[in-house]
């Protein structure tokens, strides 16, 4: 058994939908596809696969994932009607960046994967909601640390990654050994569930994922973990310390404080939004920002899923982080946001031209609204507006290319903050949390190679992979697993063989494969002939040794050695005389014994099994 | 390989569960609760029995907690606090959060009303919620590097699981209170199909909510409301009882049997705001129902009571419904509330908890139905109400399924004329009816739960003694599943499963996974019923594809057991296959063989004459067909196989296996060589005396 290990990212050109998965092939047939994305956002792209006709893979998501994946799928597809309602469609089949050429580029084999035998081409043009519900009717979605058996030969496990709600690392363990798929992971997050790096420890290979781009190019000072700091325990703190969620916060405060100064001096806010955990968390701290400054600014939240969003973070305890948990537990809301809203410091609005949202209207005023590509949705129409005004400001993420992102609406006189957040483990923390989890394989990314040297590394080996590219993988381990049930045990009947020094035992019952594993039961009926007699036999029989044994019991006969043919010519025959007549021919690899007397022939064949080694 | 379990609570009773599993060196606390009826020492269950010295942090690996009833969870900060247990607590997020709320109250309930001495304090309670670790149904938690647990949705009330643990290759389940059949409010419990040594039932599931008793505690309201606010927007329902705290966490938390409207009911609920907050449970609870296929059985009670009601609302009477667990109320106020809008009726229902029922309409007149806390009128509000309406025989009383001993609501039900409370004797001439539907599992529900896990062992507690010993008959004779039902501090020590590990090769795994056709012509049965009716061509075939796995284990010194194919073991040794195998030219009687066969095979059969190998066969495959039972003779023209048996005519004039003497000069002999492996020596030697006719001097 070998692993084939694709892995490949889609990324369009305005990397609107991007779809990040692996494919595993395992026993030639057994497929599987994981989605892996970073974060919910990561599965936009899923509803593009699986209305293909003849798709047929498995899709496992983490349930609050799939949850507001579903939302950010709606939303998008609202906001595109809504689009080609007002600029009419472009083409027929859609906009531009809707078409799939990069999919074209998928090697033929993992296209076939994907998309059955067919392999029938992609179809353009925006899926529909009828889609996504269909997207979401196929998919299995787990609980953290929930089992689910792909096949009776595998286990898929979700754990926490710490990068967004419902992000997650997969773990798949099979007989032969168990794969963890790292994806962003963050160490302390101020909303999601912490990093789980204790499930994913003693992995035999480890496909390392994270792709963050951040601080790609920062110096990596490796001084301060030491090799010999073997307590991992420690290490890990030293990795897990709260320098990075110190620093998130401090770039949500910067923000806010931007936002504050814009505000103040007249000018309005528009934040689009990207990841659900940063929005949220960023809703909070401005509340508690003009709290401070005792503004008071409306602030609005524009999207046809935001209620139901909000609404639902705060109804999952399971899926957050500690402090968030605690609220729980303490009777305090998981979010502030409800209360906020209750107080009317935030206002829900599902449309920009909602009639409550136009009498409500208030400037300065700070805006939450996607899509954060700057090409769909609200935020067309507030940056139209406010575009012009050196006061206001509008809030990107790093991961958007803002030169392009503003183009069409230059020039632009608004301020732009561009801010990044963690997107995933720094580079100077990927080795040493390499070595914690402790794997036999690392695959990782070759366009880090450069950043990311492993040439001390002695506890793992390291391959490097590429995207859209496949590489094999040898067996994990030489051998699966097998449980022999007990009743089997009891019965062995162990045959010591001298010269190697082994013991040896006939084994015999019904495999189940289940669950993951492989467990030899009881036959159902143990009746049939208790096979006690060796069928495998080695060895090469003595003339003299084998007449001994005849004698010993009871039989009489002459060896003759002259064989005429010439491909036994270290044969013999021995013929039998007393008590009945019979015959043994021995020849090379084989002794046939002829004997019209059943019970004299299994004397025989106890004799030849005295001097050949058998089991 | 043994599981040990020491019943410490609920062990042929009911109340104060606790049971202390050893698995595999592993030792596991299920359930610490306390006994309601006791004050004294028999409160708790018997903790010096778990360790003679008192270590609990060594003697327990862990403590499961299934749901936040007090007779599972009440001397938790008791376990912890007085005693001293410092490791890991589990039970779910929804157990997490209401179990300090339970505990609070139930030590107020003792401080403040009855003025017993605390056994812990709010701190007691607070520091031990701080060990509790809180677990996702499903979620797979490693307690340690070898123990497992597994939560699983339980039903009964909100937050109940039933937990699985695994250590090594045992593993059990143990309930906790659950229910087989869903309801309007919680679905059916949901467990997978698991390979279990033992399986820890509790019997009789009736959870004890005296809690509720003072859940009119003026002085609870501000903390009530507080905690009210809870995940949602629920703040605004500014409610009085505990309940209200369980409907909002059921908004906020997912039902197993609500996913498909979990996630639509959430931002409903999260985000509208209504005016009247029995409105909004109503709604909730309504769109709840439809999600949940209500079983028949329990519409059919509930429509008794409603009858039962209605009938005393028309005859002028008062209906006093004491509310007993946790939705089963709500449930029941659905239903009336629906069947009133159906008939048209103006009798009006309070709920005491909702409508501020004022005392002055105690004593009003006309007919009402009233829902009042608590469920076993032992005191509170239920109490107050049944010393005004008892004595009129015009009213109603329906008592929960269950009441415990000593209670008002026991003495009601067996029938008791006379109460005395306080000193005063209530005369009660009321009519009586018992509600049919209890949230705790039925007989059938234990019985279908124990089928469809089918465990090697069960233990059933939380039940009364008799009760459980018929069901314990049943699950022996009907499911042949060993049962015991152990008294409390006893210890019940059953075997468990434990397989020996051994590495298994690729061409090992690849020949038990081959197909093993076997095709058995169902000959040997019906030879013998239908005799000759059957014809050769209307035999049916059986085919049988049972793949056996057959292989070598080696054991080298120093290295890991190893399940290998057996010519992978000549590799690993470097040694040839050295093979014995039989070899016999079997003489038969071409008379003989034509005899038997004339009948089919006439005009051929003169062809013996130039004796044709292939025809030859054929009748012979003819004869053995007739005579063989087993095995799947194949024809091939020039020789024929069964098995490894592989029989050619033998030409020759003298064959080295022609053993016997004196055959060649007969006269229409033909002789066939046969040879054969050890394996198939049985099948080879029935083959061959039914070419010589010999079997019936076998036989």
């Amino acid at each position: 058994m070998s692993y084939l290990i694709a892995h490949w990212t889609f990324r369009h050109s305005q990397s609107f939908l991007h779809c990040q998965m692996i494919f595993i092939k395992l026993y030639a047939r057994k497929i599987l596809i994981l989605k892996t994305g970073r974060s919910p956002m990561g599965m936009l792209g899923l509803p593009f696969l699986t209305r293909m006709e003849g798709f047929s893979a498995k899709i496992y998501i983490t349930e609050a994932a799939a949850r507001i994946g579903q939302l950010m799928m709606e939303e998008l597809i609202c906001m595109n009607m809504e689009y080609r309602q007002f600029y009419g469609a472009e083409e027929s089949s859609g906009p531009q960046w809707m078409k799939w050429e990069e999919l074209e580029l998928l090697p033929s084999a993992l296209r076939k994967i994907a998309l059955g035998e067919d392999g029938s081409e992609l179809g353009g043009g925006c899926p529909c909601i009828a889609h996504v519900k269909d997207c979401i009717s196929k998919v299995q979605t787990l609980r953290f640390g929930e089992e689910a058996c792909y096949n009776g030969i595998l286990i898929i496990k979700a754990f926490s990654s710490g990068l967004d709600i419902g992000a997650c690392n997969w773990i798949i363990s099979g007989a032969k050994g168990n794969i963890a798929y790292i994806s962003g992971s963050n160490f302390a997050s101020g909303h999601a569930m912490d990093f789980d790096y204790r499930a994913i420890q003693g992995s035999d290979l480890i496909l390392y994922s994270d792709l963050s781009s951040l601080d790609s190019t920062e110096d990596i000072d490796q001084s301060s973990f030491s090799d010999d700091n073997n307590n991992w325990e420690e290490l890990m703190n030293s990795l897990s310390n709260y320098d990075e969620s110190v620093e998130e916060m401090e770039k949500l405060a910067f923000i806010c404080s931007c936002a504050i100064d814009s505000v103040k001096a007249g000018g309005s806010v528009l934040i689009p939004i990207n990841r659900v955990g940063v929005f949220l968390q960023l809703l909070e701290q401005i509340a508690i920002f003009m709290e401070c400054s005792s503004l008071k600014i409306p602030i609005y939240i524009i999207s046809s899923v935001a209620e139901e969003l909000l609404a639902y973070t705060n109804t999952i305890p399971e899926w957050l982080c500690k402090q968030r948990q605690e609220k729980l537990f303490s009777g305090d809301p998981l979010f502030a946001h409800v209360k906020l809203i209750k107080e009317k410091k935030i206002h829900v609005f599902p449309a920009v031209h909602s009639p409550k949202l136009l009498m409500n209207w208030q400037e300065p005023c700070i805006v939450f609204s996607p899509h954060w590509s700057l090409r769909l949705g609200p935020t067309i129409h507030l940056l139209r507006r406010w575009s012009g005004d050196h006061n206001s400001l509008l809030v990107l993420e790093n991961e958007v290319d803002a030169e392009l992102a503003v183009l069409p609406f230059k020039p632009i006189s608004m301020k732009v903050l561009q801010c990044s957040f963690l997107s995933g483990k720094k580079l100077q923390k990927v080795q040493p949390l390499l070595k914690i989890l402790q794997p036999k394989l690392v695959l990782f990314p070759e366009e880090w190679r450069t950043h990311v040297s492993f040439s001390d590394v002695t506890s793992f080996s390291v391959s490097h992979y590429s995207e859209n590219e496949t590489i094999h993988i040898p067996s994990l381990k030489e051998s699966a697993e097998l449980e022999i049930a007990a009743d089997i045990a009891s019965k062995f009947q162990w045959r010591m063989l001298k010269q190697k020094k082994l013991n040896i035992t006939r084994l015999k019952g019904r495999l189940f494969v289940n669950h993951g594993k492989h467990q030899l039961l009881p036959e159902n009926e143990p009746g049939g002939s208790s096979q006690t007699r060796p069928f495998l036999h080695w060895g090469s029989p003595d003339p003299e040794n084998l007449l001994a044994e005849l004698s010993k019991m009871g039989i009489n006969g002459s060896v003759e050695r002259c064989m005429t043919d010439a491909e036994s010519e270290d044969g013999f025959t021995v013929k039998v005389q007393d008590p009945e007549k019979s015959m043994i021919e021995v020849r090379a690899a084989v002794t046939v014994i002829s004997a019209a007397d059943k019970n004299l022939a299994s004397r025989i064949v106890k004799a030849m099994e005295n001097i050949l080694e058998g089991i | 390989m043994a599981i040990d379990c020491l019943v410490l609570g609920a062990g042929q009773e009911v109340g104060k569960s606790c049971v202390v599993v050893t698995i595999n060196g592993k030792r596991i606390m299920f359930d610490c609760g306390m006994h309601m009826a006791y004050n004294d020492h028999r409160q708790y269950p018997d903790f010096s029995r778990i360790s003679k010295s008192c270590d609990f942090n060594n003697a327990i690996d862990c403590i499961v907690i299934t749901h936040f009833h007090l007779d599972h969870i009440g001397a938790l900060p008791y376990f912890t606090e007085i005693c001293g247990y410092n490791g890991p607590i589990y039970m779910t997020y929804p157990t997490r959060a209401l179990a300090p709320i339970m505990l609070e109250d139930y030590r107020k309930v003792l401080v403040d009303r009855r003025g017993e001495v605390e056994q812990f304090t709010s701190d007691h309670i607070a520091e031990c919620m701080k060990k509790v670790i809180a677990v996702d149904l499903k979620q797979t938690v490693q307690v340690d590097k070898d123990l497992q647990i597994r939560a699983y949705y339980a039903g009964h009330v909100l937050g109940a699981a039933m937990f699985y643990a695994k250590v090594g290759d045992s593993a059990m389940v143990y309930t906790g209170d659950y229910n087989m059949t869903p309801d309007r409010h919680l679905g059916a419990a949901r467990i997978d199909r698991l390979q279990l040594d033992l399986l820890i039932t509790d019997f009789d599931f009736h959870g004890i909510c005296l809690v509720f008793q003072f859940t009119f505690c003026k002085c609870y309201n501000s903390e009530i409301e507080y905690r009210n606010s809870l995940f949602i927007d629920y703040a605004a329902a500014v409610s009085d009882t505990v309940d209200y705290i369980i409907v909002s966490y059921l908004i906020s938390l997912p039902c197993p049997e609500m996913e498909a409207l979990a996630f639509g009911l959430r931002s409903t609920y999260a985000t509208t705001v209504r005016d009247s907050k029995y409105a909004r449970e109503r709604e909730f609870l309504k769109a709840a129902a439809s999600s949940v296929l209500h079983t028949a059985v329990a519409s059919i009670l509930s429509f008794v009571v409603i009858i039962v009601v209605h009938k005393c609302v028309a005859g002028g009477g008062k209906v006093l419904i004491p509310a007993f667990a946790l939705g089963r109320a709500q449930e029941l106020c659905i239903l009336l509330d629906d069947y009133w809008e159906r008939m048209n009726l103006r009798v009006p229902i309070y709920f005491s908890a909702v409508h501020n029922f004022d005392r002055s309409l105690i004593d009003a007149p006309g007919p009402c139905v009233l829902f009042a806390t608590p469920g076993m009128l032992t005191g509170g509000f239920s109490l107050e109400v049944f010393k005004h309406w008892a004595p009129s025989e015009m009213n109603l009383i329906t008592l929960p399924g269950y009441c415990l001993a000593g209670t008002i609501g026991n003495k009601l039900m067996s029938g008791n004329p006379t109460i005395e409370l306080e000193g005063t004797k209530i005369d009660v001439r009321c009519q009586i009816h018992q509600l049919a539907f209890s949230p705790h599992t039925d007989g059938k529900g234990i019985m279908d739960l124990v089928k469809f896990l089918s465990p090697q062992h069960v233990i059933l507690v939380h039940g009364e003694k008799p009760k459980m010993a018929t069901l314990k008959e049943r699950i022996q004779s009907e499911l042949g599943i060993k049962c015991c039902d152990p008294a409390n501090n006893e210890s019940v020590c059953i075997p468990s499963t434990h397989y020996v590990k051994a590495g298994a090769s690729d061409a090992f795994i690849r020949s038990c996974l081959n197909p093993n056709f076997q095709f058995l012509k169902s000959g040997s049965e019906e030879k013998s019923v239908s005799g000759s009716k059957c014809t050769e061509g209307t035999l049916p075939l059986w085919i049988k594809d049972e793949r056996v796995a057959e292989g070598i284990l080696v054991l080298e010194k120093s290295e890991k057991a190893k399940v290998v194919h057996q010519d992978e073991l000549l590799l690993m040794l470097g040694e040839k296959r050295h093979e014995v195998q039989f070899a016999y030219c079997c003489p038969v009687n071409v008379d003989e063989l034509e005899k038997f066969t004339t009948t089919s095979l006439t005009p051929t059969a003169r062809m013996l004459r130039d004796p044709n190998k292939s025809s030859l066969i054929r009748l012979l495959v003819a004869k053995l067909s007739r005579k063989l039972s087993e095995g799947n003779i194949q024809d091939f023209g020039e020789h024929l196989q069964v098995e490894s048996f592989h029989l050619s005519v033998c030409l020759k004039d003298t064959c080295p296996y022609r053993i016997t003497n004196g055959l060649e000069d007969k006269p229409r002999t033909a002789f066939f060589c046969c040879t054969w492996s050890a394996a198939d020596d049985k099948l080879a030697r029935k083959i061959i005396s039914a070419m010589e006719n010999r079997d019936l001097v076998e036989t």
